[in-house]
């Protein structure tokens, strides 16, 4: 075991990477949750977008295009959901496992021929001097220009929510649909765009975790990060400020465990890769402990069937 | 415009009519899939759905029916009632892991001793180990009101891993050349969960898939606790006005659901699969959730779907080897039923009406 | 003679099985307190609703100022200068005042400058209230304040008031009264929705009364009886229960010093309640809504346990029995949600039946169900309490709410309790119904039952109490007989003062 090959620097940079995906995906659905709704096909709607990310950047050979279409994808499957949820009423739960495994099982079907190509390079930050200075250089400067997008997203979500009239709409709806109905607001309109704004932002995690984080496509490679995403959103309370940080703490212990595992620590690599499910597990019973204090953020129609009736 | 109106009642035509109008559409949608990917579709819907029941090599497919269909249905019972509870049980691909470790590590660890108590002790542990392994989130749900979507999701991860150290490690084939996974236990004729007839694809998950129908049945329509579950399901606030623990329906629901995919794991290890490996679950857990809402969560109703999933599952496995459909392509075919039956299942209670110019969606 | 602001013609509007409205006509002038009157179910809300663009008529039409109007939604008819303040508050907890507001706006300003708008108005019409306090922790009064503001910043032609009263103590009408007055007299014209005929006397220089989606008339309420617009209202004559002369006797039920930390977010404690109920007595609690009605209710149901011995049930403590184990010794509970709580909607009566008689009537046997009695029981409470319904298989939501809520009382009273408690009885139920569930209540007692009856409604209890207690903020003030009130004195209690003394 040799722990001194961990380096510190490389470790902060690298969870920056490693936990992109799950920040994208986790801030998109904050925001369809604020709406009021409970999508559980982020893992779904993640593994659609990796698939569509990894083969348009193949086929074009422009990572760009693949982030593209990893959107356009994550919210293509994610309206099949809001559909289901939003015109016929299905329970959200229900509707949400559904995508989850469709997306699973459409994802290993369009992947087939791309299984061992590796994607073409994306797009990396490297300024001249800069990014060579000492630990700020290499946690800082000299990112995948993905970091550097999920953070800036974080940013507008964080101001959409709290300044503007359309973030106050959203939160309005997902407090009370009726409320909102009853004020002539578009309660169906504004969760169908929030769940495709979830779908996207989901495909975009994907494509993250495809195109940069791997990069490479395998069947089932999102191993869960959609339902990490999940817990994160509770893990913040609904904020998307602390969805940074939770984003940041598990892609922490996801690196941490990868170097001790490289550093070849006497723990067998299948408890190392557990720890981050494990992680999971007691971040949530510790948020739901304390729950009077974070029930005040939750949306309080989250999960509700809204139906205008008269 | 389309519009919806919500019916007084539910109406029983179609709570009846709906699964099977989403097969309907199903089969369209998945030939069109099929037709997308270069097959011809009526030859795909065709071996899918008709071959493994009627064609020359029936013979074969029909026992793998029971086979097939045996886990689906003993976890799929299990789940429905706590789906009807409002109790989300999503990890029992965890619990089948774990119930099918705990019944093959007794027999392992037993081997070569043969006893007739071998096996009945196996079914006990396989059913123990799915019910701690359900207990963890059902705890957390009711100490603190930790969500059990997630946990029990989570515990899936960490099965996974615990199977792959166990047939890399503590469990592995002590001669087996090195190569990863157990000792094989159809060959070990105490720990053999062997058909009861030879050729019929009974075994006794087969038996004990049945007994969990008969029994969910009954609980269901005739005893307090099902009559719970549903009340539960229906409205929690009148549930607890009636006097209901929902501590106590949330340990009953993940327990039981846990303990029958650990007895689901558990006769598939000791039967088909036979042997402790990385590649032994094969996403039943996950199916049987489709199996649960496509039976409209009743105990028959959730018999009849999981044959009609096994058939998908051999009638995929077919159509893999003759028209070269991808593995995946069947799983994708499967959520596509589900949707459509998310998305029929509207008509049972509401009303879908033309209106001129009526805002209501 | 004021020019007219709103002219409605030949309004009908039908819903599968009903007819809401049937042609309905009527003139609203400029500053005149005009009110809709009627009983629940008359197609008072439709009609408001159509006028604010909710609902879209099938036939008949609208003229503002002269000019056709047709809101096609609540926006639409907000640009015309029309408001609207709802009976269930369409406001958001987890927000502020001042975004609840921003969101009733069409072109709110920013935000510093509408807080201090709403000040500005608060003031001037004796509305206090802080523009930045969530919603959720304010009293049902100041909500009803912050719709007022938020329709008053629009400066409406038109203000339309669904039931604003029904959440307000005695004090807080007379407020809203005043704030009303000073309106009509700055020209602004108000649709007044109310079924209390008092009010509509005090207030009101026209109304419209609707029977079963008909205009029955348009009057000066002020010239007419309450008994007359009563039977107006309703279409007959009309019976009021009269209480038999009650003996008391033993205490059989006694609270003593309950206390009930907050159950959720925005819920309410209850706070030190103590009393004690007798033998054939009927305690009204009144007070507001969201004062710890319901929460009082489930600690005496036992779907809160609390320690043994802050309740005694024949001076055996029971504050930590299940329901069930109350129900078995004889205290019975009907709370105030029929749909949801009291029953579950989707379920039918047997089953409904089945939720709360399982105990007493010996449904079960070793876990195992008795269906054929439960239906048994439930063609009973049918027969008995007039519940109009095709049969003992319908579900609970196909119910109309009076004829759920006979049902609902039916199956508790038919239980034979020792102790009732039922948490409003007749809300939102016909005068009929209402009629006929409050005898059955007096029944209840005359057979020597207790019975503790929850109400916003202080005419019910006026007219079927022996006791009288107000709770307010989650605190009980000391039960005394009801004779002993007056109007005043009540309203006060409801308020929080300690009319104990």
């Amino acid at each position: 075991m040799d722990l001194s090959a961990i380096n510190p620097t490389l470790l902060v940079a690298s969870l920056m990477v490693a936990s992109t995906p799950i920040l994208l995906a986790a801030i998109g659905e904050l925001v369809v949750e604020k709406s009021g709704i409970l999508n559980l096909g982020v893992e779904g709607m993640m593994i659609i977008g990796a698939i569509c990310g990894f083969a348009a950047a193949v086929v074009t050979g422009s990572p760009m295009v693949g982030f593209l279409c990893a959107a356009i994808g994550g919210a293509a499957v994610s309206v099949i959901f809001a559909v289901l949820t939003q015109y016929f009423l299905s329970n959200q739960v229900a509707s949400g496992l559904a995508l989850t495994l469709f997306g699973l099982g459409l994802s290993a079907m369009i992947g087939q021929s791309y299984v061992g190509i590796k994607p073409p390079t994306t797009y990396k930050l490297d300024l001249p001097l800069i990014s060579d200075v000492p630990i700020l250089g290499p946690i800082l400067f000299s990112h995948d220009f993905t970091v550097y997008a999920a953070l800036v997203l974080v940013l507008g979500v964080w101001w959409f929510l709290k300044y503007t009239r359309g973030g106050l709409i959203l939160r309005a709806v997902g407090e009370s649909h009726d409320a909102a109905h009853a004020l002539g607001y578009k309660v169906v309109r504004v969760r169908f765009m929030a769940i495709m704004f979830g779908g996207a932002c989901a495909g975009l995690g994907g494509a993250a975790l495809s195109l940069v984080r791997v990069p490479q496509w395998t069947e089932g490679m999102t191993a869960g990060s959609g339902w990490i995403a999940l817990a994160i959103v509770v893990f913040a309370s609904w904020k998307p400020e602390r969805v940074l940080l939770g984003a940041y703490l598990f892609g922490g212990v996801a690196i941490l465990q990868l170097n001790l595992q490289a550093a070849g620590v006497s723990i067998p690599v299948e408890y190392l890769s557990m720890s981050p499910y494990l992680i999971t597990i007691v971040v949530l019973v510790a948020m739901s402990a304390n729950r009077a204090k974070s029930a005040l953020n939750a949306p309080a129609a989250l999960g509700r069937v809204f139906h205008a009736s008269r | 415009m389309l519009r919806l109106e919500k019916r007084p009642s539910p109406s029983q035509t179609w709570a009846y009519l709906a699964p099977v109008l989403a097969v309907i559409a199903t089969m369209i949608g998945g030939g069109v899939m099929f037709a997308l990917l270069g097959k011809d579709p009526f030859e795909a819907i065709r071996i899918i759905f008709y071959d493994p029941l009627f064609s020359e090599f029936a013979w074969y497919y029909r026992p793998q029916l029971l086979i097939k269909g045996a886990p689906l249905v003993l976890i799929a019972i299990g789940l429905s009632m706590g789906f009807r509870a409002g109790i989300w049980n999503i990890g029992a691909e965890g619990q089948y892991i774990i119930g099918a470790l705990f019944g093959a590590g007794f027999a392992l660890a037993l081997y070569p001793t043969e006893s007739p108590f071998i096996f009945p002790s196996m079914i006990l542990l396989g059913a123990l180990g799915g019910f701690l392994w359900a207990m963890i989130p059902a705890l957390l749900k009711t100490k603190f009101g930790t969500n059990e979507i997630l946990v029990s999701l989570m515990l899936v991860y960490v099965a996974e891993q615990l199977l792959a150290s166990m047939s890399l490690g503590l469990m592995k084939n002590p001669e087996g050349f090195g190569f990863p996974g157990s000792r094989n236990l159809q060959q070990y004729d105490s720990a053999h969960n062997a058909e009861i007839w030879v050729g019929s694809g009974v075994h006794m998950g087969v038996v004990f898939a049945l007994m969990a129908v008969i029994f969910a049945y009954v609980l269901l329509a005739r005893h307090q606790l099902g009559f719970h579950i549903r009340l539960t399901g229906e409205s929690p606030k009148a549930a607890r006005f009636a006097g209901i623990n929902p501590n106590r329906l949330i340990i009953f629901c993940l327990g039981s659901s846990g303990a029958l995919a650990g007895l689901a794991g558990m006769f598939e290890i000791a039967g088909p699969s036979g042997q402790v490996n990385i590649a032994f679950n094969s996403g039943y857990g996950f199916t049987a959730i489709i199996v649960a809402f496509l039976g409209r969560l009743n105990p028959l109703g959730i018999m009849l779907a999981g044959l009609l999933m096994a058939l998908t599952y051999i009638g995929g496995e077919i159509a893999q080897s003759s028209l070269g459909l991808p593995a995946a392509a069947i799983q994708a075919f499967q959520g596509m039923l589900l949707f459509f039956l998310l998305a029929v299942d509207l008509l049972t209670n509401f009303k879908i009406k033309w209106a001129k110019a009526e805002v209501t969606l | 003679m004021s020019k007219t602001l709103l002219q409605i013609d030949g309004l009908t509007k039908s819903y599968p099985g009903v007819t809401a409205n049937d042609n309905v006509s009527f003139k609203i002038k400029s500053g005149e307190i005009h009110a809709l009157l009627g009983e629940n179910g008359a197609g008072k809300s439709t009609l408001v609703k159509m006028i604010y663009g909710l609902v879209r008529p099938d036939k008949g039409n609208m003229k503002l100022d002269d000019e056709s109007f047709k809101p096609l939604e609540p926006r639409a008819a907000r640009a015309s200068g029309i408001a609207m303040v709802f009976q269930h508050f369409s406001l958001f907890e987890a927000l502020s005042v001042a975004e609840n507001i921003a969101l009733g706006m069409e072109n709110p300003p920013k935000s510093g400058i509408l807080s201090i708008r709403i000040t500005e108005v608060s003031v001037t019409y004796g509305l206090p209230l802080d523009p930045e306090r969530l919603v959720g922790d304010l009293s049902a009064g100041e909500r009803q304040r912050v719709e007022i503001i938020r329709c008053l910043l629009q400066e409406p032609k038109l203000l339309i008031m669904d039931e604003p009263t029904s959440v307000l103590t005695p004090q807080e009408v007379t407020t809203l009264f005043t704030t009303l007055k000073k309106l009509k007299s700055e020209g602004t014209s108000i649709l007044y929705i109310s079924h209390k005929l008092e009010e509509i006397r005090a207030l009101c220089e026209t109304a419209t009364i609707l029977r079963n989606g008909k205009k029955v008339a348009t009057c000066d309420p002020r010239q007419k009886s309450a008994r007359e617009l009563a039977e107006m209202m309703v279409g007959g004559t009309l019976n009021s229960a009269k209480p038999k002369k009650l003996k008391l006797g033993k205490v059989i039920l006694e609270a003593a010093g309950l206390s009930l930390p907050p159950q959720s977010a925005f819920g309410t404690s209850l706070k030190n309640i103590s009393f004690r109920l007798h033998k054939g007595e009927i305690l009204g609690i009144g007070g507001v809504a969201g004062n710890g009605q319901d929460e009082l209710l489930a600690c005496l149901s036992g779907e809160v346990l609390t320690t043994p011995n802050t309740i005694r049930f024949n001076s055996k403590p029971v504050g930590h029995m299940t329901p069930n184990e109350r129900r078995a010794l004889g205290v019975l509970a009907a709370p105030e949600e029929r749909l949801g709580h009291a029953a579950a909607p989707d379920m039918d009566l047997i089953e409904n039946s089945m939720l709360t008689a399982m105990v007493r009537k010996n449904l079960s046997n070793a876990g195992f169900l008795n269906w054929q009695r439960a239906k048994a029981f439930t063609q009973t409470i049918i027969d008995e309490f007039d519940v109009r319904t095709p049969g003992p298989q319908s579900i609970a939501r196909s119910l109309s709410g009076g004829n759920l809520q006979k049902y609902v009382i039916g199956r508790e009273v038919l239980q034979d309790p020792d102790v009732l408690i039922v948490n409003q009885p007749t809300w939102g139920v016909d005068a009929a119904a209402a009629a006929a569930i409050r005898q059955s209540l007096l029944d209840l007692a005359g057979k020597g039952a207790a019975i503790i009856v929850i109400s916003q409604d202080l005419d019910e209890l006026m007219e079927i109490s022996t006791q009288f207690s107000a709770l307010n903020n989650g605190k009980l003030s000391v039960a005394q007989p009801m004779a002993k009130f007056s109007l005043d004195e009540i309203g006060l209690l409801l308020g929080g003062a300690d009319a104990s003394t």
